[in-house]
């Protein structure tokens, strides 16, 4: 049956394909002519991954199955997984673009981008291996009232939704950019998809889509940098010699630039970036995949080598690009190397594939971009709705009466609602602008997800009122400040000023949730309170130990 | 049940050495990558023409992009070092009183 409909399926996509090659030639400017190279290669990683899916759904029986592959997931393969998981088409494509067009304020970027690994790693992750079955839900409320689920599950929720829409717009840019493909179908395409890999392979099937995207991604960016780099002999100080010679920004193109002029702003994106990592819920889910805390510190050690090298081949080629691309008439509208981009700022790094593969290595690259979309997009859906069905439903609904197969099955519902709710925002918020999005997402998740998680994990002292408190005042700050900057006040909401002048929360609304979940906690002086103080002490030699923790005693 | 076993594995002396040892070592890995992050950051915020600067006269490298590399490469050496020694020493140590704990009970 499954595999009738997945055969069902990849004709839908390419007669969804073929359909839109119409059109699309003689519409819109923006897409492209119909990429074949990229459309078969494409085809080509959905097979293989449906075989996969089809594979995985024999694997998948238990709750565990389904929601963390049974912890059978090796450190290496989940060290994959997060890289990939992390990597997404934005990172490729837009820091490649800002590399092009900015320098080296992009690579200042990454840096805080990649400095929350180490962080997690010393700081969290054995924890949270050692106190987590399914979600980081698990952990808050590990000595908490089932409230404190409810709401690290709604914030959970928060952020899976900004991140997905965020993701689902920019997938239909994208690939009616790359593929030549109606938007509305490309969202279609990749709603269909997501939901086919985690209802039915859950999270073995997400892992190895993550995985195999990956190695593509991986494989495929650092190609394009060797075949341009050895166009500079190899030689750094050649390449950094003839870009700063014709890049507009001259010899300051490797100095920081007019991104991150505002000191304030400069500090709260380091903040958010490194913390807002550590409250990513698809991101903490990943820990429950491995075994055991060594699994797991090893997932950070490569996830953070794959993360920190790609990072490095994507700087070099956003600067291989200043030459490759910017130098040559052919990539720009009307060939006129002073005005703009063919396809818009975000193709650089597709350009560049073509200039120095072709046709060939600009469609494995497209092809590339679609996949990384749909790995994403993938994680969070398994990550909402395991909140949804785990958290909500089996946990404070049924209050844990509830038969594995039971869960399940909600869980699947909840990816197809998800899927659904992806599928119409997505389209509804085509012509928004959705800049401000994945900065929410990030926000919510430093200023509610990790302030809640790791007082939980560190300190005694925190009772069910404070961590409501924190959580739900880092939540609303969050939301209120990214809502009354310039991003969504002006904007979105067309007023004249925005109230709030930063555009980056965390240094403002994470201090606010830690202050609310210490004022709250310590007045607190109920019964529950105090048994709640004495239930820490189990908890931490747990946490400590890894003893009980699921998965590590059978 | 289990807080019976909880009990015994804490009132090992192992046991707080486990604590102490690991728990000192991971603060400090974690303060170094804090502070040399956001001291970067401050001089990203406050003195950005430094890190423009070349490393040496008439080189193409600026001090920002080169210390920025370096930092790249210091973070992933320090998680080597952090996943080598947890792994390993205080692992074995993990078990040894995971397993005096279950003695116990016999």
């Amino acid at each position: 049956m499954i595999k009738r409909f997945t055969t069902a399926l990849a004709l839908l996509a390419f007669s969804g394909m073929a359909a839109a090659a119409g059109p699309a030639l003689q519409g819109d400017i923006q897409t492209q002519p119909t990429n074949w190279h990229a459309i078969i290669m494409f085809l080509i990683f959905v097979t293989m991954t449906m075989g996969i899916t089809y594979w995985a759904a024999g694997r998948t029986k238990t709750s565990s199955d389904f929601y963390t592959a049974g912890g059978g997931i090796t450190g290496f393969q989940n060290g994959l997984a997060i890289a990939g998981d992390y990597m997404s088409a934005a990172t490729l494509l837009g820091l490649t673009a800002m590399t092009f067009s900015r320098g080296y304020d992009a690579y200042i970027y990454m840096m805080a981008f990649f400095a929350g690994w180490p962080i997690i790693l010393f700081l969290m992750a054995e924890r949270l291996r050692n106190l987590g079955r399914f979600t980081f839900s698990d952990i808050t409320s590990y000595r908490l009232d089932p409230s404190v689920r409810t709401m690290a599950a709604l914030s959970s929720l928060v952020v899976v939704v900004f991140y997905l829409i965020a993701q689902m717009v920019g997938a239909g840019q994208l690939i009616k950019l790359l593929f030549g493909l109606e938007y509305n179908i490309a969202i279609f395409v990749v709603g269909v998809l997501m939901m086919v890999y985690v209802t039915v392979g859950g999270m073995v099937a997400t892992t190895w889509v993550q995985i195999i995207k990956a190695c593509l991604l991986l494989f495929g960016g650092t190609l394009v940098l060797i075949l341009g780099f050895s166009q500079f002999g190899f030689s750094l100080t050649t390449l950094l010699e003839k870009a700063t010679a014709v890049h507009k920004q001259g010899a300051s193109l490797m100095a920081p630039g007019s991104l991150l002029s505002d000191p304030v702003t400069a500090l709260s994106l380091g903040l958010g970036l490194m913390f807002g990592t550590a409250g990513l819920p698809h991101i903490l889910m990943r820990f429950f995949t491995v075994g055991n805390a060594k699994e797991a510190r090893k997932s950070v050690l490569y996830a953070s080598g794959f993360v920190g090298f790609f990072f490095n081949v994507i700087f070099l080629m956003g600067l291989v690009a200043i030459l490759l691309v910017g130098q040559n008439p052919e990539y720009f509208e009307g060939g006129d190397i002073k005005g703009a981009l063919i396809g818009g700022g975000n193709m650089v790094a597709m350009h560049l594939a073509h200039a120095v593969g072709g046709n060939m290595l600009l469609g494995f690259l497209a092809a590339v971009a679609f996949a990384t979309i749909l790995a994403v997009v993938s994680g969070l859906a398994l990550a909402g709705a395991s909140a949804i069905a785990h958290d909500i439903y089996a946990r404070v609904i049924r209050k844990g009466e509830c038969s594995d197969k039971e869960e399940i099955k909600v869980s699947r519902m909840a990816t197809i609602a998800l899927g659904i709710l992806a599928i119409i925002l997505g389209i509804a918020f085509e012509k928004q602008n959705i800049a401000f999005m994945v900065g929410l997402a990030f926000g919510v998740a430093a200023a509610a997800n990790f302030p809640v998680l790791i007082l939980s994990m560190y300190w005694k002292g925190l009772t069910t009122r404070g961590a409501l408190w924190g959580g739900y005042g880092g939540v609303i700050s969050a939301v209120m400040f990214v809502v009354l900057s310039k991003a969504v006040w002006v904007d979105v909401l067309h007023n004249a000023a925005p109230l709030f002048p930063y555009t980056q929360p965390a240094l403002f609304a994470m201090p606010i949730a830690f202050f609310l979940a210490y004022v709250f906690s310590v007045s607190d002086s109920s019964a529950r309170a105090s048994k709640e103080r004495d239930a820490f002490e189990d908890q931490y030699v747990r946490a400590q130990t890894g003893f009980g923790a699921s998965g590590a005693s059978h | 049940m289990s807080s019976v076993i909880y009990e015994r594995l804490r009132r090992n002396p192992k046991f707080d050495e486990l604590v102490q040892k690991r728990g000192s070592f991971a603060r400090t890995l974690a303060a170094i990558v804090l502070i040399i992050f956001y001291g970067f950051f401050m001089l990203v915020a406050f003195n950005p023409k430094v890190l423009g600067q070349p490393i040496a006269e008439g080189s193409m490298w600026a001090i920002g992009y080169t210390v920025e590399m370096g930092m790249f490469v210091f973070f992933w050496i320090l998680t080597f070092i952090y996943v080598r020694r947890a792994n390993g020493e205080f692992d074995d140590l993990t078990a040894e009183i995971i397993k005096e704990a279950q003695k116990e009970t016999k």
